[in-house]
């Protein structure tokens, strides 16, 4: 669908350049440290359960 | 039914290991830490305590995905919160001047994409870049794969707009991209 090289070479330059910067505002959030407070969150969801663990 | 070669028994020990991109989801979607932060902590809840939902086999990313933006569509009915800009009608249009290879400024690209509604931040991001299929974008947005590629579009072309790039024509030479430039800032100063 993207990158069809029928179509105006400027226009599949930019639609990649956009595809490019799409995918850098995606993995630059995923590189940012996932903060303590949700592993915490899961232990405590954890702890809570008591047993946890045999869901089916 | 059991698939247990790559899971854990209980999906929910497979949470942690879904934060990273749980909260890049919800940080393109919201644009805001903090906001995308109490988005990631519903979520976990959400999922934790509804975990006989989730049909083992299935794609966990995908169903903390839709868990988030869920939460996040719903929690904007109730407070309203600042549609400030749907159209991204004012918002920093001082766009710089591309590169010499003409490549869009980085900065330049996210501000754009700021200024983007949600509806169209999100289809991007788990089309375009986070790598979901089309098929499952629209599982996740609970819209029919159609309706997922013409989002698509329409965000393409807004961002193209917001960018000052004519659809279509675009990637002008650098001197007439900046002639484009700075009609837009005299236009922004009158």
């Amino acid at each position: 669908m993207y990158g069809n090289m029928a179509e105006d070479p400027n226009k599949a330059k930019v639609r990649l350049q956009i595809d490019e910067n799409l995918k850098r505002v995606y993995e630059d959030a995923l590189k940012e440290d996932v903060p303590d407070r949700f592993k915490l969150l899961l232990a405590q969801l954890k702890a809570k359960d008591g047993s946890g663990g045999d869901s089916q | 039914m059991t698939n247990p070669a790559v899971f854990s028994a209980d999906p929910r020990d497979d949470l942690v290991s879904h934060l990273p991109p749980l909260r890049a989801f919800a940080i393109s979607l919201t644009r805001n830490v903090s906001e995308a932060d109490d988005l990631v902590q519903d979520t976990i809840v959400k999922a934790w305590t509804n975990i006989e939902k989730f049909e083992a086999g299935t794609n966990l990313q995908a169903w903390l995905f839709t868990i988030l933006r869920n939460t996040f569509y719903s929690r904007r009915r109730k407070h309203k919160r600042e549609v400030s800009d749907p159209d991204g009608i004012h918002a920093g249009s001082l766009f710089t001047k591309p590169d010499h290879d003409g490549k869009l400024a980085y900065a330049d690209f996210q501000r754009a994409f700021d200024q983007l509604s949600p509806e169209h931040r999100e289809v991007l991001i788990l089309v375009g870049a986070s790598g979901f299929s089309c098929e499952e974008a629209a599982g996740m947005m609970g819209v029919a794969v159609g309706t997922v590629k013409s989002r698509t579009n329409r965000a393409r072309k807004r961002l193209h707009e917001i960018m000052g790039l004519a659809d279509g024509e675009d990637v002008m030479s650098d001197d007439a991209q900046m002639i484009a430039v700075m009609g837009r800032s005299g236009m922004q100063a009158a």
